[in-house]
């Protein structure tokens, strides 16, 4: 029998396309996300598109001393996680509110990290599991326009690439995915150059083969590969005068 | 942000929103001259509104089926293409389905959409039980043919501007495999293909590809195509094990807008002339997959980037009955002495339509494409006059040019539709750029 997968922060765009593409593949789907019983109608839909499964959990990503019951009270220990949680805040606001840059820093960062940490130990326990985290390009270089977010996705991106690191000999696998841009809630307000920017089912599928491949690390357009390596490379005394 | 139809033509710039939820849904209508548009395969301006366009593909969840009547509940942003991937492996189809699986529900139910099923079966009407339409204050009405039947009926075909539609349930038809029994009739000229399709008014499925760019003797040449659901025995040996697990077709994109010179009156003969012998020697019956029968042009995605980037329009009217044989004999000898054939020409023979506001009617549609070029903008008023004159009327979901008297003149059904729009405050609350340019 398929696994079943746990989808962290299940209303977003990118969470709904990788719930359908892993039930698509049969598996049972745990959704998990603030105020779950309003997920009744996702849950109805892969039902309806899949005959797969589906529960529904509630889960603040925030509340981090749950995290344990939280994991305790799914019905079964998901075989494969991905968690999509994550805020972007603006970065004005970020620049000047503490409590907006301290909620955009634990929600991508200390949140999730904590989460991963106690699925991966009861993975490691079980001596089998996949843990995909959603983190983000913007990690890969601090920048004028987002670092606050993007800062959080760099300690998170660094988490998972340890826990992988920790967990690749007991059976525990952890994929990193970097979708670059995504049309989404999140996004729905900028103007994206559509060669960069991916569909949520674009980026699902690519989570479905990277985990079914062993993938370690995923930019889902490739062209962000090389966009990223070229943003890396310029040197700092030059970077630090670019509005990118 | 710019926004068009499938036919590139208008590009309109246009306010444009995705709403994930309906308290976000029912916030933008209430700003008023709102319209829905779903996957934008609708040719012209039907799915624009410059102030106040809804794209309403996030509302895409599947609710429920009962496997004991086929009916499907569905939210309007369901693409059909999912509804054939989620069921045909459990043997069920869209009773009523045109030419592209790649529309919303919610787009099948607005334009009440037909298919090569149009004369057994009817629209899509057909097939659905009930709606749940969202009017301008955010209050949403359950419709059907019992239930506030009068909303239900100018909703079907009423192209968006009588609410935003919500939630569906329709029904599937059972099927034995995810094949396709085919007949290709070769007819050689128009009596001949009317006659094939007078003849086979007992098959479930019967169009025609006609070629355009023929005269004389030969005008009206196509080829007409039969289609029953095959048996699992029919199936071809290879997929006899999973009889509904037809081979997925590669998709392929088109790469760019095409260079104006690319389609031609010569171009598009030379086409014309290798379809028909092509087909001509496949005349008889033959085993297809759904995908290939229904969607042919689906496997080749951005297909409308051919007719370059003036776009085009497509000429579809439906005539009664009564006069079809010499409106369409009238219509393709003006398309053929002008030299502006079209490159994809379909002919199908409608059956009875009971419905306020929808587009079919008991006769014959001619749909027909053509780039936005002088010469064939120039045809147009031809076309329309013949069209008028033989009693026919328009696809609303096809139209991106008509002028609103000739509408008006061609279907008398849209003053009344108006009339119920203004009554019922719905004429300032939902607009799109057509209704606005053909005064619905
Ligand atoms: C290759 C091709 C072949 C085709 N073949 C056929 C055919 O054989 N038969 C046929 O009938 N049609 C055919 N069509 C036309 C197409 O089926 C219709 O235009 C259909 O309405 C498109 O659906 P959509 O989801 O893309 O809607 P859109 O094009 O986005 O919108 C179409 C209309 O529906 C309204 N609408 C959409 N969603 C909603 C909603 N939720 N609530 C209220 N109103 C809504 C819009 O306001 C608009 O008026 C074809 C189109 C193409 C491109
Ligand atoms: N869109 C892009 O271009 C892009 C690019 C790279 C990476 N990403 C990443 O992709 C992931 C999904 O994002 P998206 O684009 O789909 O945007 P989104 O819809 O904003 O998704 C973010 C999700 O995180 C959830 N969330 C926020 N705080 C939470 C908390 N305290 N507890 C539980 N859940 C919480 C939100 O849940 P609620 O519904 O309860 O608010 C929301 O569903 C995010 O990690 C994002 O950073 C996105």
């Amino acid at each position: 029998m398929t696994s079943p997968v746990l989808i962290l922060g299940a209303r977003s765009d990118i969470a709904r396309a990788t719930a359908r593409a892993f039930a698509a593949e049969g598996h049972p789907i745990q959704l998990a996300a603030r105020h779950a019983a309003d997920l009744q109608n996702d849950k109805a839909d892969l039902e309806t598109r899949y005959n797969v499964e589906v529960t529904l959990h509630d889960f603040d990503v925030l509340e981090v001393d749950r995290h344990d019951a939280f994991v305790d009270g799914l019905p079964v220990l998901p075989g494969i996680a991905v968690c999509a949680v994550g805020k972007m805040g603006e970065q004005a606001d970020n620049e000047t509110d503490t409590a907006a840059a301290v909620a955009v820093l634990r929600s991508n960062f200390e949140g999730p990290a904590i989460l991963f940490g106690v699925l991966a130990n009861r993975f490691a326990e079980r001596g089998a599991g996949t843990l995909v985290g959603i983190s983000s390009v913007a990690g890969d270089r601090g920048r004028a326009s987002n670092y606050v977010y993007g800062s959080a996705k760099a300690g998170f991106t660094a988490f998972l690439s340890g826990l992988r690191n920790r967990l690749c000999k007991r059976n525990v696998h952890v994929v990193t995915v970097k979708p670059g841009f995504v049309n989404t809630a999140m996004t729905a307000h900028l103007d994206l150059p559509k060669k960069l920017t991916a569909d949520p089912a674009e980026v699902a599928t690519a989570i479905v083969a990277a985990v079914n491949k062993s993938r370690n690390i995923i930019y889902v357009r490739p062209i962000w590969w090389a966009v990223m390596m070229v943003i890396r490379n310029i040197p700092e005394a030059i970077f630090k005068k670019t509005s990118l | 942000m710019t926004v068009s139809g499938w036919g590139n033509f208008p590009k309109l710039d246009a306010r444009l929103s995705a709403p994930r939820h309906e308290a976000a849904l029912a916030a933008l209508v209430a700003e008023g001259r709102a319209i829905a548009r779903g996957n934008g395969r609708s040719y012209g301006d039907s799915a624009v509104s410059v102030a106040n366009t809804i794209d309403m593909r996030c509302f895409d969840r599947m609710l429920g089926f009962d496997p004991a009547t086929g009916q499907l509940v569905a939210e309007a942003g369901v693409m059909l293409a999912d509804v054939i991937d989620s069921f045909l492996p459990r043997g069920w189809f869209p009773m009523v389905t045109p030419g592209t699986k790649l529309i919303t529900l919610g787009g099948a139910i607005a334009a009440d959409v037909h298919g090569k099923n149009h004369h057994v079966d009817g629209s899509f009407r057909a097939c659905v039980d009930w709606i749940d339409v969202m009017g301008p204050d955010g209050a949403v009405t359950r419709c059907s043919r019992d239930e506030n039947a009068v909303l239900f009926g100018w909703t079907l075909g009423g192209m968006g501007l009588t609410g935003v539609i919500l939630r569906c349930a329709i029904r599937l038809r059972p099927v034995k495999s995810g094949w396709i029994r085919q007949q290709m009739i070769p007819a050689e000229n128009l009596d001949a293909v009317i006659t094939a399709f007078e003849d086979n008014m007992d098959a479930t499925y019967s169009v025609a590809w006609i070629d355009c760019a023929a005269k004389g003797d030969r005008l009206g040449r196509s080829l007409v195509m039969l289609g029953e659901h095959a048996d699992p025995g029919e199936v071809p040996a290879r997929h006899r094990a999973t009889p509904f697990h037809a081979p997925r077709h590669r998709k392929i994109t088109f790469p760019m807008n095409a260079p104006s010179f690319a389609l031609n009156p010569l171009t598009v003969r030379a086409f014309n002339a290798l379809y028909y012998w092509n087909g001509a020697r496949q005349k008889g019956q033959s085993i297809v997959d759904w995908d290939g029968y229904f969607y042919p042009l689906d496997a080749i995605l951005k297909w409308n980037r051919l007719y370059g980037r003036k776009g085009f329009m497509q000429f579809q009217c439906v005539l009664p009955q009564d006069t079809a044989r010499d409106g369409l004999n009238r219509l393709l000898t003006a398309i053929s002495e002008s030299g502006q054939a079209s490159f994809l020409s379909v002919l199908k023979r409608f059956g009875p339509q009971d419905s306020p506001f929808s587009f079919p009617m008991e006769g014959y549609t001619l749909a027909l494409d053509f780039p936005r070029h002088a010469r064939a903008i120039a045809l147009m008023p031809d076309l329309d006059a013949i069209t008028l004159d033989h009693g026919g009327r328009y696809y609303l979901a096809k139209d991106s040019r008509l002028p609103a008297d000739t509408f008006t003149a061609a279907d008398p059904r849209a003053a009344d539709f108006a009339a119920w729009r203004r009554d019922n405050g719905l004429a300032d609350a939902f607009a799109s750029a057509q209704s606005e340019r053909l005064h619905l």
